[in-house]
């Protein structure tokens, strides 16, 4: 296993006075993609939440323990919250382009909302788009708004705008359940293109997904890490029993 | 759906053809009937007031009209003063009201703190929605014509429709707000926005027809009163048009008021050629607002 990247140690959310996670310890390792999978309710989505501190948006949301992101823990004190959203990039269910703008700005809003000037901003926008394997279908109507663009286009023209910021993470939640067979493929695809530069950490309900896209499988249950090692080990031989009734659809 | 089924299923077979009994067809009837002529009557009651108005209007209701000055006799006068007056005094109201309106929406909506304060202040705005706008004229007699001494001017006369307008907007403005998705929000969110921005970059412009939709609403509405200018001393005769906010000025419907209120036929006839054109611009303000929430709605459909 390659160093990690992220640590999560002792991390504990709640949603009110409702726990969530009850103290997750979890090593992510680097350029690797990590699949978070367990039934709904587990506290995968709050879990890959609360590595972008997106948790803690949610009114009355609260975190607990420690992340520590290449050793620094992003709950520190001196910690800005924007910072460690512009390195650790979230793609979410349901695509969410900004409909007033084209686009073009969509890709660039994440530069624009930090309010960070950039002389490269065309080619940054190019390469994130060619990054996200939409360049080609959306060349010609970059100035256009992304109303008239597929459900697929537009969760790819999210993870567009979430690559343009250059994070060195990109978390996504469920980020194919709103879309047809075929643009899943493609957005899987994707994910295996984009393995060598980004640390992916990827929640899905769909366990041949998590079987094709990643390194290494972690399963929730009631809040809590059940399980965690590579796919293939996880897959073929569970080492809990829990994992094997989830993997086998006992429940779930 | 088995279990609904299984309890909707009557131990007794109903027959289909039996349609209820017949006190309950004849009370239904009776219904319809009264809810159509509750439709009809003030509909009826509209088309004789508009028609009579627009007969009477029709012979005067030309170019001249328009563009002429006021005069002592009717044939001669015009509403060009009037015009002009009532539209420099929507723009100005607009531009005070929208900014003023939108940021105390978002103000309630995005920063302040769900308790005690908040509710009374959102009674209050309800409450005040609802206070007869001769009230809003007082007030804007003594706080702007006198206290900050802006006079008799359009700048006073502006600022007092403003208030007149601000619970309304405010109103519909969270509305606006309020359609904006969670989603967008936290969109901007992850790509590390702060609160400021999102509101600014994001919100803002996404819930921007829905907040002019009611401006323009609230606007046609205040374009036709007259009680508040009144008060606050918009003069009745005006011989030339405002040269800037602190220009005396009169306005559509003083105009008419004055008009109405003289006693040469004349001036009444002239007085329904202008309550023409004031409901031609409410008219027109209308169908501006219906034509921004189609246009919103195509966009948040997506």
């Amino acid at each position: 296993m390659s160093s990690p990247k992220i640590h999560a140690r002792g991390l504990k959310a709640w949603f009110g006075e409702g726990i969530a996670l009850r103290g997750i310890d979890l090593f992510i390792a680097q350029h690797e993609v990590t699949a978070v999978i367990g039934p709904s309710g587990c506290g995968k989505s709050t879990f890959v939440r609360c590595l972008n501190r997106m948790h803690e948006v949610t009114p009355g949301a609260r975190v607990d323990g420690e992340v520590l992101l290449d050793g620094k823990d992003i709950y520190g004190a001196r910690i800005n919250p924007v910072q460690v959203r512009r390195r650790v990039g979230m793609v979410f269910q349901k695509p969410n382009p900004f409909p007033t703008m084209t686009i073009l700005e969509n890709v660039l809003a994440g530069l624009r909302l930090q309010g960070v000037r950039v002389d490269d901003a065309a080619q940054r926008a190019e390469r994130a788009l060619r990054g996200a394997a939409l360049w080609d279908e959306v060349k010609d109507s970059l100035n256009r708004t992304g109303v008239n663009l597929s459900g697929g286009q537009q969760q790819r023209l999210c993870i567009a705008r979430a690559l343009a910021l250059e994070p060195d993470v990109l978390l996504m939640d469920e980020p194919c359940s709103a879309l047809d067979p075929i643009a899943t493929a493609r957005v899987e695809d994707l994910i295996q293109q984009l393995r060598s530069q980004y640390t992916i950490v990827i929640v899905t309900h769909n366990m041949q997904q998590a079987a094709r896209v990643a390194d290494t499988t972690a399963f929730f249950y009631m809040g809590e890490l059940i399980e965690h090692g590579s796919t293939d080990r996880m897959f073929t031989q569970p080492a809990n029993v829990k994992t094997q009734e989830y993997i086998t659809g006992r429940f779930g | 759906m088995n279990a609904v089924e299984r309890i909707a299923t009557p131990s007794a077979p109903v027959d289909l053809e039996e349609g209820g009994s017949s006190s309950m067809v004849t009370a239904e009837a009776a219904f319809r009937a009264i809810g159509l002529l509750a439709l009809l009557l003030p509909l009826l009651l509209i088309a004789v007031l508009f028609g009579g108005a627009l007969v009477d209007a029709v012979p005067r209701l030309s170019w001249e009209f328009l563009t002429g000055y006021p005069s002592r006799r009717p044939d001669d006068a015009g509403i060009l003063p009037a015009l002009v007056g009532s539209g420099c005094l929507m723009l100005l109201t607009a531009s005070i009201a929208i900014p003023l309106g939108l940021g105390a929406a978002v103000y309630l909506e995005e920063y302040a703190t769900p308790g005690r304060v908040t509710d009374l202040i959102e009674l209050n705005i309800s409450n005040l929605a609802g206070v007869p706008s001769i009230l809003y004229g007082l007030l804007g007699l003594e706080l702007f014509v006198r206290a900050m001494s802006f006079d008799r001017s359009l700048l006073a006369g502006a600022c007092t429709l403003s208030l007149l307008l601000l619970p309304m907007v405010i109103m519909t403005s969270r509305e606006a707000l309020r359609t904006v998705p969670r989603s967008m929000r936290e969109a901007a969110i992850a790509l590390g926005a702060d609160r400021f921005t999102v509101i600014r970059a994001v919100v803002v412009p996404m819930c921007l027809p829905g907040v002019l939709t009611g401006v323009i609403l609230s606007l046609a509405r205040a374009i036709g009163e007259t009680a508040p200018l009144i008060t606050i001393g918009a003069l009745t005769y005006v011989a030339f048009l405002p040269t800037s906010v602190s220009s005396p000025f009169t306005a559509l419907p003083i105009q008419i008021f004055n008009w109405v209120s003289r006693p040469q036929a004349g001036f009444h006839v002239n007085a329904a050629a202008g309550i023409i054109v004031l409901l031609a611009l409410m008219l027109l303000l209308n169908g501006a607002a219906v034509v921004l929430r189609m246009r919103l709605q195509r966009r948040s459909s997506w």
